[in-house]
């Protein structure tokens, strides 16, 4: 029943399919505000020096109790497989969470992931016991090579980060959800509601986004919009679609003579 | 003593000083950050046994927002 059907990545369970992150939002309290209207219970986060020349400004864990929510530490702006082992080591140190999220990105055009990095830093990471859940190309052949290297999670793009183009490739989704047994969470590419509804209808586990809640024009009632869009995709992928015809079938029985025949 | 701090040059840290210590300098709140000294991690439980020395580099971070 879709009411007990509940996300769990790396043997943790959670309430919630949708999965935000924390950046580009006005404010941290319009960040909280927008979490709690979602339902989330993950949120991503990045890690960063602090800031040495003004230590009370304000720190995200002020407004978003990492005991209340799961923090996935991401590795955002990494460019190489050791940088993003030492970010999650230290955000592992910082947080003692063993899951996390691993991104290692190439061109600075269009973000996306540099696969071969990314299947080294994996590979490093999963060895020193992180759970990984990792954002990938929507390749189903690199997909099967991280899960089978034991990732927590594959992690494909809909469409490149922070664009909001929606999913440009369902076939692949598709390809990725039918062989993978770990979970699958469309990671990037999400616009409005009818792109993460598309994610779950296709059978993905999960959606993760950031910039489609935190750039819209009123990020809580889209954080509302998305909640409802990934319970609603999820079910209807539950549910199982009706089959696609060519041709119209009428739903009420058609009269052989006459209006009421 | 002279330390590299995120990057930053610090010149006027006592001798012998404590991560804890330099925490306390610095007006930083142990719980929320972590500490890495010379590209290796300084576990929490020991930021008071572990002694700084002279040009050692530390990074502190902390969480952001982050996608």
């Amino acid at each position: 029943m879709p009411f007990q059907d509940k996300l769990v990545v790396a043997g943790r369970v959670f309430e919630s399919r949708l999965i935000i992150g924390t950046g580009k939002y006005e404010t941290y309290q319009e960040n909280a505000d927008a979490l709690v209207a979602s339902g989330a219970d993950m949120v991503t986060v990045a890690v960063r020096r602090v800031n040495l020349t003004n230590p009370n400004e304000p720190m995200l864990v002020d407004f978003i109790d990492p005991k209340d929510y799961t923090y996935l530490p991401n590795t955002a702006g990494c460019f190489t497989g050791e940088d993003a082992v030492r970010t999650l080591r230290l955000a592992r140190e910082a947080g003692g969470w063993d899951l996390v999220k691993l991104e290692v990105l190439s061109d600075p055009k269009h973000l996306y992931p540099d696969m071969e990095e990314t299947m080294r830093a994996a590979k490093l990471l999963i060895d020193d016991g992180f759970e990984v859940m990792v954002y990938c190309t929507d390749d189903p052949v690199f997909a099967r090579k991280l899960e089978d290297m034991g990732c927590a999670a594959i992690m494909p793009l809909g469409a490149p980060i922070g664009s909001g183009l929606g999913i440009q490739n369902p076939l692949n989704i598709q390809f990725i959800v039918e062989q993978t047994s770990v979970p699958v969470i469309v990671d990037a590419g999400v616009g409005t509601a009818s792109d993460a509804a598309l994610a779950m209808e296709l059978g993905c586990d999960g959606v993760l986004m950031n910039t489609a809640i935190a750039a819209a024009h009123d990020p809580v009632c889209m954080a509302v919009a998305m909640k409802h869009a990934v319970i609603a995709g999820r079910e209807a992928f539950l549910a199982g679609r009706m089959e696609r015809k060519q041709y119209a079938v009428p739903s009420s029985p058609l009269a052989k003579d006459g209006l009421i025949g | 003593m002279n330390l590299v701090v995120n990057g930053q040059d610090y010149h006027d840290i006592p001798e012998g000083i404590s991560v804890k210590g330099l925490l306390a300098h610095l007006e930083l709140p142990e719980k929320k950050i972590a500490v890495e000294r010379n590209l290796e991690i300084v576990s929490k439980s020991t930021f008071e046994t572990t002694l700084l020395s002279e040009g050692d580099r530390l990074e502190i971070i902390h969480f952001i927002g982050g996608g």
